[in-house]
């Protein structure tokens, strides 16, 4: 399994999105979430975007006030995990416009949608914009 | 909104939607007014959830999710309403129900069962985003229940002609492939066909296959070989970069495997590495070479041309995996750190933590025996200048490498050790356990640097100041344990006694205190040993008593020594002068003046080990300052109690503590005739028939033990408890060795005497037994070595297995081996069950499989499975040559086939080169 876990995480450390691809306690996500923030959040801008933490590699990237956190094994192509971010990032911006921390909040649900269409079982399954939104643009069309 | 109960038509009037908890939680801030209205809610959301309205249902079920996801809160209660949710004609519905289930079930739950049906209906649904709903759930909620149940659904999938549907069914095969092994049987073969996919629609799922292949062949790589043409292909035609980085990845598993294949592949992946844009592609490029084509001249330089490039640039992110790359080269490359020398050694002081780790892992890379000096002392230069995370980090790094393979790189163990009481004193140092252990270890293991241990080991004690550290104590517990250990060679033991018994040690725990105060014991006997009995020398000290007669052996012995060890020839030098008769009163005074308060002590361990040495030191007191008073002119002073008793505890403490292997006691010989129980529980009533015999034997063996001493052990019976203990540890200890010897290590005297136990690095006995018991003290080295060899490796006693407990290799998972068994069994041709939905059909013997084989060969007409099915053949044709092989094959193999219960799995091996031309 390539993704461990996605993360969006606020300035203030509070977890916006929290997708997990293997199952972990309520008790050990708390704890996961905490550490990483810890880790992540207290580091700027001129430190790089790898960290190891337990047996994972964390891949993270901030835009705005937002930080975007990928757990990924330690084999993973860490640039490549980048990119996906990037893309992600992308398409959030593409649906929502100019996206910031609020629509992800607000709209939890579609977020988890265009991971899911993204991302199968860890592994990246779509990496084209149209046809990650087009089941969304869908669905809002018909509600 | 149509609410059918009273109360569930005023919750479907009044409720509040997503929006509004969410409005409601940023009103209130962090902490207990937040966890109070959620906890408000969740109350609204247990009746909402309840409503038999599916709107209603649905935006509780909603906020949970969110609260859940979000703030940690158990919803694991909600799992029915969450099932009976994915169950509704509503999208909108079914989708709220799905994510919930995704995000909150785990495979305990008992409504599973219920969602089997519901999954089963949804993935053979017309709608395709119902299909996609359904797959994304299994994907992650998979359990071996619902795998077994619904593959045959996800098989039907696999063909379908939407790619929306197709991948996202190929991305979950993994998932089912992990629950349910047998599901390979079935589905394997429609996997294998979409590599060969192409084209514009199909990138994705080409992309989704590799993707699980990729994982597939991470955790067990061998059984994918035969598909290597299909790899190669997809690695020369492929322009998606994430497709050609997962392919990277499962050559640089096969490539290990497979000499030819890397031949094959060696050349696009440079091509790759020289032509791609994408620093990722060319990062994974250069990452498969390093890691599995290291042997490629000409793909590793490029490669290091490429980490150069990266470790250059000016994104910090590329210089990290610049780092990370030369990590990986070091091993087989060495050449290509040094080339990179300055950029790692810079690193060291970056401002990023994970670059400066990388770089301080390079640098340990670097190291050799040649070095290890020069690079240890710059990088205490570094750890000074350090934050103590990273400080600690450095010392940690430099403490396992130097430690590697019992201490392989140290050349010089008196500038290592002296390193070791170098760290001890950098401020931020936390590293006590591990630098008490090894000093402790070295000192154990190597005999030469034991002089110099004990000065490191004194510097140590003297400083006030450390003792106001916590985390040296236990470093100060090792300087402690050495000092009295080899108080032999101190230059002068009554400073380390004054040490020992500072009044600042009352800062030191009670465990480490207990540990000074009996170093304080080795010290006090040995400086009465040497002032009583001069004659006998400090060298007695060294000799191995147990089994020898005192007095007889002694001068043999005493000789060896002092002509050849020069670290005791030259501390008796000092034993003249040092101790007088007016010294060793002062040192009594001291040792009882400041022992004596702690008779009180609540901690046990340290009343017991006071009162011991207090015994001895009252003893000694009363006898040598009656003689003081008296001023007879030279006593004889072998004549007292004390020497007698002194004689008896340096001769206890004389025996030379080795290092011991942790499956030492499996190893002691079960001697003939003795029966070992496996169960115990007849032991109390053989342990009541032996009720006590020990205290009335003691008396009785002393004599034996000493004939000499006849007459003072029945004085010896009158003295103070503590003396007698001291006495009467030595001699049961002897005696019981004497008994008892065979659970024993064997002693020196002993092994020169049989030479039973050759020593394990003896290199004039290179090739002794393994198998042997051995302590190793390498007297015979020392003894023949050279005095004018300009200082040579001191010999480190070894023992031949494992010093520390080994680590246990993790156990392939059963699930995985089940998966490539199934895997080499399809693509070997042994389809028998491919076709068929029933997964219990692959228990069908072998002569119907190859009727079903035909069977399903007619229907397809693709090259590859042809030659597939051929070499299933040849396979079979040549049972009896593989028989053979398999037969060599290890223990994995033999249980993967046990496992499948199959027979005529062929080794896979003389089959791949076909596969590549």
């Amino acid at each position: 399994m390539g993704i461990r876990f996605i993360l969006m995480v606020n300035k203030q450390g509070q977890t916006r999105l929290a997708q997990y691809y293997e199952y972990l306690t309520l008790e050990e996500r708390r704890t996961l979430e905490g550490e990483i923030v810890r880790k992540c959040l207290a580091r700027n801008e001129q430190q790089c975007s790898f960290v190891e933490h337990r047996t994972y590699k964390i891949v993270y990237r901030r835009y705005a006030s937002l930080f975007f956190l990928v757990g990924v094994d330690n084999d993973e192509n860490e640039l490549a995990i980048l990119e996906f971010i990037h893309l992600l990032v992308e398409t959030m911006d593409r649906h929502f416009g100019n996206v910031c921390e609020l629509d992800i909040m607000f709209h939890l649900e579609k977020a988890h949608f265009m991971l899911e269409e993204m991302v199968m079982n860890g592994c990246i399954v779509e990496t084209s914009k149209n046809n990650i939104l087009a089941p969304i643009q869908l669905m809002d069309k018909a509600s | 909104m149509s609410g059918t109960g009273g109360p569930s038509l005023i919750d479907s009037l009044f409720q509040r939607t997503l929006d509004d908890l969410i409005k409601g939680i940023r009103l209130h801030i962090p902490g207990a007014s937040q966890s109070t209205f959620i906890s408000k809610s969740l109350d609204e959301i247990r009746r909402e959830i309840k409503s038999t309205d599916l709107q209603t249902k649905s935006i509780a079920l909603q906020k949970l999710t969110y609260l859940h996801s979000l703030h940690h809160i158990d919803m694991s209660w909600a799992a029915f309403h969450a099932v009976e949710l994915t169950s509704s004609s509503s999208f909108i519905h079914k989708k709220t129900g799905y994510l919930a289930a995704s995000l909150s079930f785990r495979s305990s739950i008992d409504v599973l069962l219920l969602l089997t049906n519901q999954l089963r209906k949804d993935l053979g649904s017309n709608n395709q985003h119902e299909v996609s709903l359904a797959l994304e759930c299994l994907s992650v909620i998979c359990t071996p229940d619902f795998a077994r149940d619904l593959t045959p659904d996800i098989f039907t999938l696999l063909t379908s002609s939407k790619s929306f549907i197709k991948k996202k069914a190929i991305a979950c095969l993994l998932m089912v492939f992990s629950q349910y092994p047998d599901a390979v049987r079935v589905c394997f073969k429609r996997l294998v066909e979409n590599l060969e996919s192409a084209g514009d629609n199909n990138a994705q799922v080409l992309a989704a296959t590799v993707g699980v292949f990729c994982e597939l062949a991470t955790k067990e790589p061998r059984s994918y070989l035969p598909l290597a043409p299909e790899f190669y292909r997809i690695l020369v035609e492929s322009r998606n970069n994430w497709v050609l980085i997962k392919v990277l990845k499962i050559f640089a598993q096969l490539g290990k495997l497979e000499p030819r294949l890397a031949k094959k592949v060696v050349e696009p992946i440079c091509d790759h590495m020289k032509r791609s844009e994408a620093k990722s592609l060319v990062f994974e490029c250069v990452r498969t070479v390093v890691s599995s084509f290291y042997e490629y001249e000409f793909a590793v330089k490029l490669a290091v041309e490429k980490i150069r490039e990266f470790l250059m640039d000016s994104d910090l992110n590329l210089r990290y995996l610049g780092l990370q790359g030369l990590l990986l080269v070091a091993p087989h490359h060495l050449w290509a750190v040094l080339e990179n020398k300055e950029v790692v050694i810079k690193s060291l002081s970056d401002v990023d933590r994970n670059i400066k780790l990388e770089a301080l892992r390079l640098v340990m890379s670097m190291v050799s025996d040649d070095n290890v000096v020069e690079i240890c002392r710059v990088l205490i230069g570094y750890a000074l200048k350090s934050d103590p995370e990273f400080c600690n980090e450095i010392l940690r790094s430099m403490l396992s490498t130097c430690s590697r393979n019992v201490y392989e790189i140290i050349i010089d163990f008196d500038w290592y050790v002296s390193l070791l009481g170098e760290m001890a004193r950098i401020p931020h140092c936390q590293n006590g356990e591990e630098i008490e252990f090894q000093l402790i270890d070295i000192g154990m293991r190597v005999k030469d640097v034991r002089p110099e241990l004990v000065r490191v080991g004194r510097d140590l004690l003297i400083d006030p100041a450390l003792l106001g550290n916590p985390f040296i104590h236990r470093i100060l517990s090792a300087a402690a344990w050495v000092s009295g250990e080899y108080i032999q060679f101190s230059r002068n033991p009554f400073e380390i006694m004054e040490a020992l018994l500072q009044p600042r040690t009352n800062l030191l725990p009670p465990s480490i205190r207990s540990v000074y105060i009996h170093s304080t014991f080795k010290v006090l006997s040995f400086c009465l040993h040497s002032f009583l009995l001069p004659e006998e020398g400090v060298n007695s000290s060294l000799i191995k008593v147990d089994d020898i007669e005192p007095g007889f052996t002694y001068s043999e012995s005493e000789q060896e020594f002092t002509e050849n060890d020069h670290a005791t020839s030259y501390s008796s030098m000092h034993k003249g002068d040092t101790f007088t008769q007016e010294s060793i009163v002062n040192v009594l005074t001291l040792v009882i003046t400041s022992l004596t308060p702690l008779t009180e002590s609540h901690d046990v361990e340290i009343q017991e080990r006071v009162r011991n040495v207090l015994g001895l030191a009252q003893l000694a007191q009363e006898e040598i300052c009656s003689h003081h008073d008296q001023k007879e002119k030279m006593v004889d002073k072998v004549d007292l109690k004390t020497s007698t008793i002194v004689r008896l505890i340096n001769e206890a403490f004389s025996e030379d503590l080795g290092p011991i292997p942790f499956n030492a006691q499996e190893r002691v010989p079960i001697p003939n005739g003795l029966v070992l129980e496996d169960n115990l529980s007849n032991l109390d009533s053989i342990c009541a028939d032996v009720q006590l015999p020990i205290n009335e034997s003691f008396s009785l063996i002393k004599p034996t033990f000493l004939p000499t001493d006849g007459d003072s052990t029945s004085n010896q019976q009158n003295e103070e408890d503590s003396e007698v203990s001291a006495a009467e540890s030595t001699s049961l200890l002897a005696e019981h060795r004497k008994r008892h010897g065979l659970f024993y290590l064997p002693s020196d005297t002993n092994k020169k005497a049989s030479s039973s136990f050759p020593p394990a690095n003896d290199p004039k006995q290179g090739d002794n037994d393994v198998e042997d018991l051995v302590k190793l003290t390498e007297e015979s080295l020392v003894l023949k070595r050279k005095p004018n060899l300009s200082r040579p490796r001191p010999v480190v006693v070894k023992l031949d297995e494992g010093d520390r407990l080994p680590i246990t290799v993790k156990k392939t998972d059963e699930n995985d081996d089940l998966i490539s068994g199934a895997v080499r069994d399809v693509l070997l041709g042994n389809e028998a069950t491919s076709h068929s939905n029933n997964p219990s059909g692959r228990r069908k013997g072998k002569s119907h499989s190859k009727d079903k084989v035909e069977n399903s060969e007619t229907s397809s007409s693709s090259k590859r499975r042809s030659k597939h099915r051929s070499h299933g053949k040849n396979v079979e044709e040549k049972d009896e040559n593989s028989e053979k092989s398999k037969q060599k094959s290890g223990g994995r193999h033999k249980s993967r086939r046990r496992a499948d219960g199959h027979i005529d799995v062929a080794v896979q091996k003389p089959v791949i080169p076909d596969f590549l031309l």
